[in-house]
């Protein structure tokens, strides 16, 4: 187990290698870059640059250095935690960032709890009662979720929030603790204002969960050990809940690999129409102002924060299934 | 379906003919007049049709025929194990208890009590298939340990004991540390052991074995079915064996059905079939087994090929592949019924006087049979 | 399903085999199809929706910008049958409307005038388009006749803030947002099935790398990654460069799902007699790999694909609805939704929500014709 665990933390090193390129070409793609933006600015108050002031502007971003060099110099910063300087926000990255990755990850990991809570007795009772009145209504209620987009559920949540209830909802904390410092009465703040978004991210991936869950299901009630437990003489749902979910419920951890880029995905847009203060409004705001380095780390820090996911499903999916475990 | 398994005897003239395989009242179990259907898209196709045997105590019955014959279909009814889209659909299957009364088993509701003791209890089952006959990640000793404690008022180590004890039963090396392991640890040999091993744990007083050892080597083959035999006896197990395999009908089988398109065709004991066939279907099985070195004696092919169940041949079903077919005899009309020849053998054939003009006395089949022993010379 | 009946067939006959086995298998795959009824209407419903795009200069009543200033943030007009007194109308028509001051002064509304008919009239003349580019004319579908002497107007799904007809906007953008789909789906199945065979063809060390890459970017959250490549999209680029763009974008992503059912496929198939004997034979790589691997699973391919477009028409909405995607003037359903953005404007205006409900049910059809291109495929999965 110990090698297994190893091994897969050695194979997060290309992988984690490769996210880094990709995330640096995002900063790299768009046409300009500090200087041009500065210099626009100055030539918009009517100022001008010299060749000098310019190449020494250029020179202290370390923008006069070949690509790979620059990507080098990145990629070191990065691992003293360095993440580079936003240019509109006149702040180091990782000080913008670092509250708002962590509730992205909050508002991710409910919804992921939400999305097992719900899916696993609806995917087994789907499987268990096929083609039963209860199984055709999770079926279109799930082709539904997967149908509706996130951010149309969330615009929904929110139209019908005010229309009925007179109460515009969003945000994940009560104006009064927006800024207040942490303390147990804005964690009980937050934890009033998640279920919103918890609910928005959670409905698609529940609604997957509950067809692959029941797909799989429908697999493992096929297989002959389900008829040999009943030879023996096991009551059905004894059966059913003691091995063929046993093995169905394999997809449910090996998901969280999915299921998790899906939900930063999901944050990224819903976090924009809830005004959540989570990473999505942020990277949007970025990439609008072309604040590169800012919107690279988010994007780094979410993939590597992906990847760590699918790392903590496969070690959970050894320990769970003896035949990974072994081999 | 309440009539009691005795009426049915009594109103089965041909019960008091013992010997074969049909009732009489040192039987086990008895089967009449089952029917199991399948809804398909082709319709509504019965994989099992009017078959009626009965089981000997303490005896071996074989059932033979191609693939797709129904035999597994048959086997599983008997445990009510048939799932949708199959259903019984006609029938009496009743199994007589050493000291106690019969039982219906098709009277049983879905979800009987005793149906649920009955299963892996009195009557248990090994299936075709080692590799996914048990559960890939749960131990084999977690597997069987269940099976004792669904039945048996003991405790977790006493049947963890008792597990031990049946594992080394059927030939495990070191049970004690097997007894922890998975089955993708195990080869397909010791997989069908341990198989064997659950299915014996509760002392059933009937063994299912469908098809044992067809997923396994030559090799293991022989050597299972000898544990199975040796077990049969010391146990004083009946056993219902279902199989291609003619060689074993002769080497293990006290009584056989020989089964084609879902209907069995001729019954009797193993020198009565074996060496007397009198149906075309049986006679032809025999013939065309090769002559020498018999050690995969699986079904070779007879002329012609097994319709589907949804093109189901009108008269006797075998009539396009049978050389005595007689046309506007043998094409029109239901399936010819089970003819009784005397002392428990049946044929289901129209012309079996004609057949056995024809053929004549069979050659001597017994001396053609593999033995179990010598097959491990294969290897 | 390629598994002939009889297993005892020869083999030498193998090839003819082969090909009369894949006959029967799409004919089969079409028969089972069929009997999934969802999947049936919901591919109806497509081939519609595309018509529907295909023609919307003709079906539309108005060209996607027009204004009419006399009908500003104006919800759906009601076709009617009855008229006002109560007689049965010769033709459906829409009432005019008028101005309904109210009690706060600073707000107007609208409100049905029923002494305004317009009445609805069929392949009238109305604004000039050229269809498809190719030719000049000004039949619509549809269109009203006027009243009291002013012009009359219908906008049966209303209009934005400037007055445009949300159902002719909303049929331009079916052309956009559906046809991405299919282009976007196109390009992933070129590079998934180039990239997914070569790792399934060559296996070992380009194996091993091409899978390594399929998982990394399958394990990266693509909306941000996709919001970063398209805030590279140069803001002064048009229209049909920045739709191509995006659906790179899209597509950049997107090829892995495909490439993995490829790779998977060519590994199984690879040991399967009739590709073995195929090469046994001599047969060239490339013509194992088209004349025998490819039609092997192209009912696989075409199931994942369906399944995929869906994913790429939520892409495409999702970046323009945060307005890093296709910008104005071009028109498509997340570019519409983005006036639905916030709050105030939706609860005044909720139909302004209508876009979003053809992309649910664009998705809904997509997963359903897949679903049932699954089933039918792969009846016993
Ligand atoms: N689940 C099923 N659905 C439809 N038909 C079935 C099913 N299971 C078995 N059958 C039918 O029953 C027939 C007998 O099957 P089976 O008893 O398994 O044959 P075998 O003699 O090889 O054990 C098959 O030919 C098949 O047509
Ligand atoms: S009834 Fe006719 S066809 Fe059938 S086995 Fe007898 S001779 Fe052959
Ligand atoms: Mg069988």
């Amino acid at each position: 187990m110990t090698r297994f665990i190893i091994w897969r933390l050695a194979l997060m090193i290309p992988t984690l290698l490769l996210i880094s390129i990709i995330s640096f070409v995002v900063i790299q793609l768009p046409p300009g870059d500090i200087v041009t933006s500065t210099l626009d600015e100055l030539l918009a108050d009517g100022m001008e640059a010299s060749e000098e002031q310019i190449a020494a502007l250029r020179a202290m971003y370390h923008l006069d250095a070949p690509m790979p060099v620059r990507y080098l110099r990145w990629l070191g910063g990065m691992l003293r935690g360095d993440f580079g300087y936003s240019v509109q926000h006149q702040q180091p990255v990782s000080e913008l960032i670092g509250e708002r990755i962590a509730l992205t990850v909050v508002v991710a990991l409910s919804s992921l709890l939400l999305t097992w809570a719900l899916a696993l007795p609806t995917g087994i009772l789907t499987a268990v009662k096929q083609y039963s009145p209860l199984d055709y209504a999770a079926t279109v209620l799930a082709m539904l979720g997967m149908a509706v987009p996130n951010f149309m559920l969330a615009l929904l949540v929110m139209w019908g929030a005010f229309t009925w209830f007179g109460v515009s909802i969003g945000g994940l904390f009560s104006p009064a603790y927006v800024d207040a410092p942490w303390s147990v009465a804005r964690v009980l703040d937050l934890l009033k204002h998640l279920w919103v978004p918890m609910v928005v991210l959670g409905v698609g991936g529940t609604a997957g969960m509950v067809r692959i869950m029941r797909a799989n299901l429908l697999d493992e009630l096929r297989k002959p050990y389900v008829t040999t437990a009943r030879a023996k003489g096991m009551r059905y749902w004894r059966v059913v809940l003691k091995y063929p979910v046993r093995i169905a419920v394999n997809p449910f951890i090996s998901g969280i690999g999915v299921v998790l880029p899906m939900l930063f995905s999901g944050d990224a847009i819903v976090g924009v129409v809830l005004g959540l203060p989570t990473t999505g409004p942020l990277l949007l705001d970025a990439l609008m102002n072309q604040d590169m380095y800012l919107a690279g780390s988010f994007i780094m820090i979410l993939s590597a924060l992906s990847v760590l996911g699918v790392l903590i499903s496969d070690v959970a999916l050894a320990m769970l299934d003896p035949r990974i475990r072994y081999d | 379906m309440n009539r009691t398994a005795d009426e049915i005897t009594a109103r089965n003239p041909d019960a008091a003919a013992s010997g074969g395989a049909r009732a009489d009242d040192d039987s086990v179990l008895t089967v009449e007049n089952l029917e199991v259907r399948f809804d398909t898209e082709e319709g509504e196709l019965s994989a099992v049709d009017d078959v009626s045997f009965a089981m000997r105590r303490g005896r071996i019955l074989a059932i033979v025929g191609e693939s797709g014959c129904g035999k597994s279909v048959t086997s599983y009814a008997i445990l009510r194990l048939i799932q949708k889209p199959g259903r019984i659909t006609g029938g009496t299957i009743t199994f007589r208890p050493r000291g106690r009364p019969p039982v219906a088993i098709t009277d049983l509701a879905e979800n009987a009590e005793a149906l649920r003791r009955l299963r892996g209890g009195d009557i248990s089952m090994i299936f075709q298939e080692p590799m996914t006959a048990l559960s890939p990640v749960h131990t084999v000793g977690n597997q069987i340990v269940e099976a004792i404690l669904l039945h048996q008022d003991v405790s977790q180590a006493d049947a963890r004991a008792r597990t031990v004890e049946m594992l080394g039963k059927v030939g495990i090396p070191a049970p004690e540390r097997r007894i922890d392991q998975y089955p993708f640890e195990m080869s397909g040999g010791m997989r069908q052991r341990v198989v064997i091993a659950m299915a014996l744990v509760c002392n059933p007083e009937i063994l299912i074995a469908d098809e044992p050892t067809t997923a396994l080597d030559v090799t293991i083959q022989a050597q299972v079915m000898g544990l199975m035999k040796s077990l049969q006896r010391d146990l004083d197990t009946s056993v219902l064996l279902i199989t291609h395999d003619l060689g074993v009908v002769a080497q293990l089988a006290d009584d056989v059905c020989v089964m084609y398109l879902g209907r069995i065709v001729e019954q009797g004991t193993v020198r009565q079939v074996i060496h007397t066939p009198r149906h075309p279907y049986t006679i032809a099985l025999l013939k065309s087994l090769p002559s020498l070195a018999l050690k995969k004696a699986r079904l070779p092919s007879i002329a012609g090929s097994v319709p589907a169940l949804s093109a189901r041949p009108p008269g006797c079903p075998f009539h396009p592949r049978c050389p005595h077919a007689r046309h506007g005899v043998c094409d029109v009309g239901n399936p010819p019924p089970s003819e009784h020849l005397g002392a428990g053998h049946y044929a289901a054939c129209l012309r079996v006087e004609e057949v056995a003009r024809s053929e004549g006395r069979m050659p001597d089949v017994e001396c053609r049979m593999p033995n179990a022993g010598t097959a491990k010379d294969n290897s | 399903m390629t598994e002939p009946a009889q297993p005892s067939a020869p083999e030498t006959e193998a090839p003819p085999e082969v090909r009369l086995a894949e006959a029967g298998q799409w004919t089969l795959m079409r028969r089972r199809f069929r009997r999934h009824k969802l999947a049936v209407v919901s591919l109806w419903l497509l081939f519609g929706m595309y018509l529907l795009a295909a023609f919307c200069e003709f079906v539309s009543p108005y060209a996607p910008d027009t204004r009419n200033i006399r009908y500003l943030w104006g919800g759906p007009q009601r076709v009617r049958f009855v008229r006002p007194d109560g007689r049965f109308a010769p033709r459906p028509f829409v009432h005019g409307y008028r101005r309904a001051d109210l009690e706060d002064t600073w707000s107007v509304a609208l409100e049905p005038d029923p002494a305004r008919i317009y009445e609805v009239r069929f392949f009238v003349r109305g604004e000039p388009y050229r269809m498809w580019g190719l030719w000049e004319t000004d039949r619509h579908l549809f269109g009203v006749r006027g009243a009291d002497g002013q012009p009359g107007f219908i906008h049966l799904l209303g209009t934005d803030r400037q007055g445009r007809d949300m159902f002719t906007r909303v049929l331009y953008g079916a052309r956009i947002s559906l046809t991405i789909g299919l282009v976007g789906v196109a390009m992933t199945f070129v590079l998934g099935v180039v990239i997914g065979g070569i790792a399934g063809y060559a296996g070992g060390v380009t194996d091993l790398v091409v899978q390594r890459i399929m998982e990394v970017l399958q394990s990266v959250p693509s909306l941000p990654l996709w919001m970063g490549l398209s805030a590279a999209l140069p803001a002064t680029w048009s229209g049909v460069r920045v739709y191509f763009g995006v659906t790179i974008i899209l597509g950049i992503i997107g090829w892995t799902g495909l490439a993995r059912i490829v790779r998977g496929k060519f590994l199984a198939l690879r040991e399967e007699d009739y590709i073995v004997a195929a090469r046994l034979l001599g047969a060239s790589r490339g013509r194992v790999v088209f004349r025998h691997m490819l039609p092997g699973f192209m009912s696989h391919i075409i199931t994942a694909m369906t399944l995929s477009i869906p994913g790429m028409i939520l892409g495409e909405t999702a970046l323009s609805f945060l307005g890093i995607g296709l910008r104005p003037p071009v028109v498509s359903w997340g570019v519409l939704l983005q006036q639905a953005q916030n709050t105030s404007a939706m609860v005044l205006m909720p139909w302004l929500l209508i876009p979003g409900l053809f992309v649910v049910l664009t998705v809904l059809a997509f997963n359903l014709v897949g679903d049932g291109l699954r089933d039918a495929a792969d009846p016993y999965n």
